[in-house]
This record gives C-alpha cells, structure tokens and sequence, in this order.
C-alpha cells in the first residue's frame, strides 16, 4: 500500500515536473532556440570520490544524468545533441577503469536501442563519431549495430564521439580527402586525361591552384553529420575543450558551469539557452563572417 | 408537392451549411486572438526572464570590477605572489571590431609585458590585428627604449615576442598542409604511406609556416566566450576564458584569470 502511495506520488512530482518543464520551453521557444548542443560530460569520477562510491559508479549516474539531459534537449527542441563519450587520450588511464568503462559502454549503446529507450520515444538517429578501429570487437559491432537501428530516425540526431579526439579527426579527414584527390587523378590518367600522377608530383611548384580546398576536408569529418554546435557546455567548471570540436566550435558559445556532471539538471540548460539567446545576433553574424 | 418540400429541404441545407461555417470562422477568430493573447503573454514572459538575466549580469560585472580594483590594489597576498612561469604561451582572443581599438590593445600589452609575460600570440577573424602589428610592435619597442634611456625604475618590460594570426591561420593552414601532405605522400605514384599520423600532420604545417606553439592560456576579449577560429590544431588542452569587452578591461581581472589559470590541475585524459 505504502510502495503504491508513494510510486504515485513520485508519478505525480514527475507529471508537475514535466508541465513546468513544457512551461519553461514554451516561453524559451520565444527566442532562438540552438540547433545543436555538445556536451563534454566531465566530473563522473570527483563525483563518485564526493559520494563515497566505488570507482566504477559515478559513470553510471553519469549515464542517468545523460538520459535526462537528452530528455530535455529534445522536449525543447533541439535537433542535434553530441556527447563526448570516450576520447583517444582516454585510452591512457589503468586497463581496469578502461575495461569497465568500456563494459558500461558496451551495456548502455544496447540499453539504447529497446523499444522503451529514450531513442525511439524521440526518433533519434544515433551516429557513433571517431576512430571505432581503435575499440574492441563486441563495442564496435554494439556501434555497428545501433547505428543500423537508428537508420531510419529523422526526428533528431544523437552524435556520440567515442575514441575521438579532434586531432585524429582532422588527420583522418586528411587522409580520407588526399584518397579521394588521388583515386580522382588515378581515374583522370585512364581516361588518357594525360596528367600523369608523378608529372603531377614533379610539376606541384607551377601548380598554384590547390588541389584539396577545405571543403573537402570537411566533408571527410566524423562530425560532418551534423552541423556546427552552437553551445559547448562542459561540466565542472573545467575551461578548457580537451581536443573535442576545435574545427567545428569557431561559432559555438562556451559553457562551463561548475556543476559535476551527474548533478546536471534541467535548470543548468535552461541557463545555456539564455546566454545563447543574449549572444545570439553577436553569434550569427560572426557565423555569415566565416 | 414534393417538389416544393425538395426545394425546401435544399435551402435548409444550404442555410444550415452557411451557418455553420459562419460558426467555424467566429472559432477561429476566437482561438486567434487566444493564441496571440497567449503568444503576447509568453512574449512577455520572455522578456522579463531576459531583464532579470541582464540585471543579474550588470551586479555581477559591478562586483567584478570592485574586486578587480582591490587586486590591481595589491590587496590579496595570493595576486602579488603569481607564479608566471606556468604560463608558457598566452593567446589573446579579441573581436575584430574591438581590436580597432589599437591603444587599448597596446594598454593590454603593456600590461602583460608588466606581470612577467614574454610569449604572446594575439588572434583575431578578420586580421585587423595584422595590419596595426608593425605599429604596436614599433610602440612597444620605443616605450622599451625610453625607460631604459631615462632609468625607468617601476616596469622593466622586457622584449615580448608577439605572434599575429587570424582566421587564414587557422582552417585554410590546415588544407594547405594537406596539399603539402597529397603531394608528398600520394601523388608520386610508387611510394603510398598507408596512415597519416599527427605528426604527419605537424611537419606539415611546420613546414608551411603554421606551427606555432599551443598556448597554455587563451584570454577572450569580446562580447562571447568563443574562441572564434583560432587554429584548432593549437587548442587542445588549452584554458579558455572569458574576459569581457576589450574597453572594459581591467589590470585586476588579468591578475585574476592568471591566478586561476595557475591553480588548475589538468589529467590530459588520464
């Protein structure tokens, strides 16, 4: 009886809760509302020390704090939301905290695709962003295959940066455009186009037109499935971008507020789009500059 | 008889039709005027919650700039002992149309020059920092010369090496690295490196004449906390804040973001 009175009461928090959220967006759709948000979701392990966790539990509260967020996101309507899950430098910490974090991962991506997740509710398509050579085997193919579920969602977009750092994206994207350039050249010369790829080498001073421009370049980018973010929100009062979107955040507003990040609310949000609306005119005329 | 109730029926019809679309445009007429009433309220709404976000910052800013005074006073022991030599490279971020005010850029030199810096590299899109570089190098260097000439006894400014970039540096310096990367690695026909690394891409931009050092510190003059373009490959780890408008500047607020910057612990990922 008692376990009925109160999961009804927490139906009922929950329910006010929601109506004053819908409240809250409906008057912030008002303004501008940002197309894409990233977040850099930093503080799980200061807050599982704060807690007296284990070491391993503060991502899992990070993971519900990330599905509220998500929930939010959405219900304002944003269409494009980018996390940064995993980055290369990452990779560096004990194999243990890598393996577990790896599992919870792993666990999570297919927690992603039930029916009952946050990602169909929303019809969101789910990108996996970054080096994926560099994971194990059961984490890619769980990639793998939510991204092949998600395929068909067109309502919004997750894009979860996992082995990236910005570094390795742009060389990757290099590499990816002097391919393309050379595979183009290659099928130049069996047309009998008569460039010759190494007269092309030889002659590369008296070429002053660049072969590769940035386009390119960009188009190569893992993030190239989204457009450029207008805020960049990072938890725990940290400054800096830690190799995360530096090509993609000429034009986004930087966000540190000195919450951890399992402590995010829906408050800390809503402060975000009221900056990005103060800044908004400064912001697109410094993004139709570029 | 029948024809007659027909013809009746018809225009009973064609009444009830007319009334009832009569009906339908005075409810949406009415659902309108809800709708812009509501639209007005919630227009309202906004604008209220913006007044108190922008009363809230002006208090903020009055309390920032009491307490940039008391440091540039020399109130707080922890300002006057700064360990400088943690900030290595400093990158001043500063809106295009702000650094069109070259004596504020030159004041703010002068100042870093002061607290002990000697690296400095300044941004800005547009590149109007480019063209004022030779006259604020030509002011520093005779400010330098005259204070060493009369015996100046408060500063010592030594030389502050100063870099200049602007948007070019940044995104088109990293396709031309990739032109250079395309001619050396894949267009000569028998040699074909498999995988570009990092540092690939660093020769390559060294060799372009793109690779600066990565500041430590990036201080943002401008109306938002953006670093605007500057160079991404020189970023990565790099403490980004948020200093206000250029005309607004405060020694006291230097003092303070540095202090902080030398406070901050970083894992690099680890």
């Amino acid at each position: 009886m008692e376990k009925q009175s109160s999961n009804r009461a927490t139906q009922l928090i929950e329910g006010l809760g929601s109506s004053l959220r819908r409240c809250i967006c409906s008057v912030l759709s008002v303004g501008p509302v940002p197309k894409h948000i990233a977040f850099i979701m930093d503080g799980n392990r200061r807050y599982a020390k704060k807690q007296n966790l284990e070491a391993g539990a503060g991502h899992r509260f990070g993971f519900l704090a990330l599905m509220n967020i998500l929930k939010y996101c959405y219900e304002l309507g944003v269409k494009y939301v980018t996390i940064y899950a995993f980055s290369i430098d990452n990779f560096k910490r004990r194999p243990e905290e890598v393996q577990s974090t790896m599992q919870l991962i792993q666990e999570k991506i297919e927690g992603l695709i039930e029916k009952e997740s946050i990602i169909n509710r929303y019809g969101v398509r789910v990108h996996f962003c970054g080096n994926l050579k560099l994971l194990s085997e059961p984490v890619k193919l769980a990639a793998e295959k939510a991204m092949n579920a998600t395929a068909c969602n067109s309502k919004a977009v997750l894009s979860i940066c996992i082995a990236y750092t910005s570094t390795d994206e742009i060389v990757h994207a290099v590499e990816e455009a002097c391919k393309e350039k050379r595979d183009e050249f290659r099928a130049l010369d069996k047309s009998g186009a008569g460039y010759g790829l190494s007269g092309l080498g030889e002659n590369a001073t008296d070429r002053n037109s660049p072969l590769i421009d940035t386009a390119d370049v960009e188009k190569h980018m893992y993030m190239a499935v989204a457009p450029d973010p207008d805020i960049i929100i990072r938890t725990s009062g940290e400054t800096r971008l830690s190799n995360f979107l530096l090509w993609q955040s000429s034009s986004s507003l930087l966000y540190s507020p000195r919450v951890l990040w399992p402590d995010i609310g829906f408050w800390h949000l809503v402060r975000a789009v009221l900056d990005f609306q103060r800044n908004f005119a400064y912001m697109e005329k410094k993004r139709k500059e570029s | 008889m029948l024809e007659l109730d027909f013809v009746r029926l018809v225009m009973f019809l064609r009444w009830l039709e007319s009334a009832i679309l009569d009906l339908g445009d005075e409810m949406h007429k009415f659902y309108a005027r809800i709708c812009s009433t509501g639209d007005l309220g919630l227009r309202l709404l906004w604008h209220i919650i913006h007044l108190f976000v922008s009363i809230w910052y002006f208090v903020v800013g009055l309390m920032n700039t009491l307490e940039s005074f008391l440091i540039s006073s020399g109130l707080f022991k922890r300002y006057r002992d700064l360990d400088i030599s943690k900030v290595k490279y400093l990158a001043v971020v500063i809106d295009s149309e702000e650094a069109l005010q070259t004596l504020n850029v030159l004041q703010l030199l002068r100042w870093l020059a002061a607290i002990g810096l000697r690296n400095v590299c300044l941004y800005d899109k547009e590149g109007v920092l480019k063209i004022s570089q030779e006259a604020l190098k030509l002011w520093l260097k005779s400010e330098r010369m005259s204070n060493e000439t009369t015996g100046g006894p408060l500063l010592d400014p030594k030389n502050i090496s100063l870099e200049v970039i602007s948007f070019s540096d940044g995104k088109h310096a990293v396709t031309k690295a990739a032109n250079v990367l395309l001619k050396k690695h894949y267009l000569n026909g028998n040699t074909e490196k498999p995988n570009l690394t990092e540092s690939d891409m660093a020769e390559a931009l060294g060799k372009i004449g793109h690779g600066g050092a990565e500041p430590d510190l990036m201080l943002i003059y401008g109306p938002a906390r953006c670093h605007l373009g500057f160079p991404a490959w020189r970023i990565r780890y790099t403490e980004m804040v948020h200093m206000g408008p250029l005309k607004s500047m405060k020694f006291g607020a230097l003092m303070k973001a540095i202090h902080r910057y030398t406070m901050v612990h970083q894992n690099y990922g680890t």
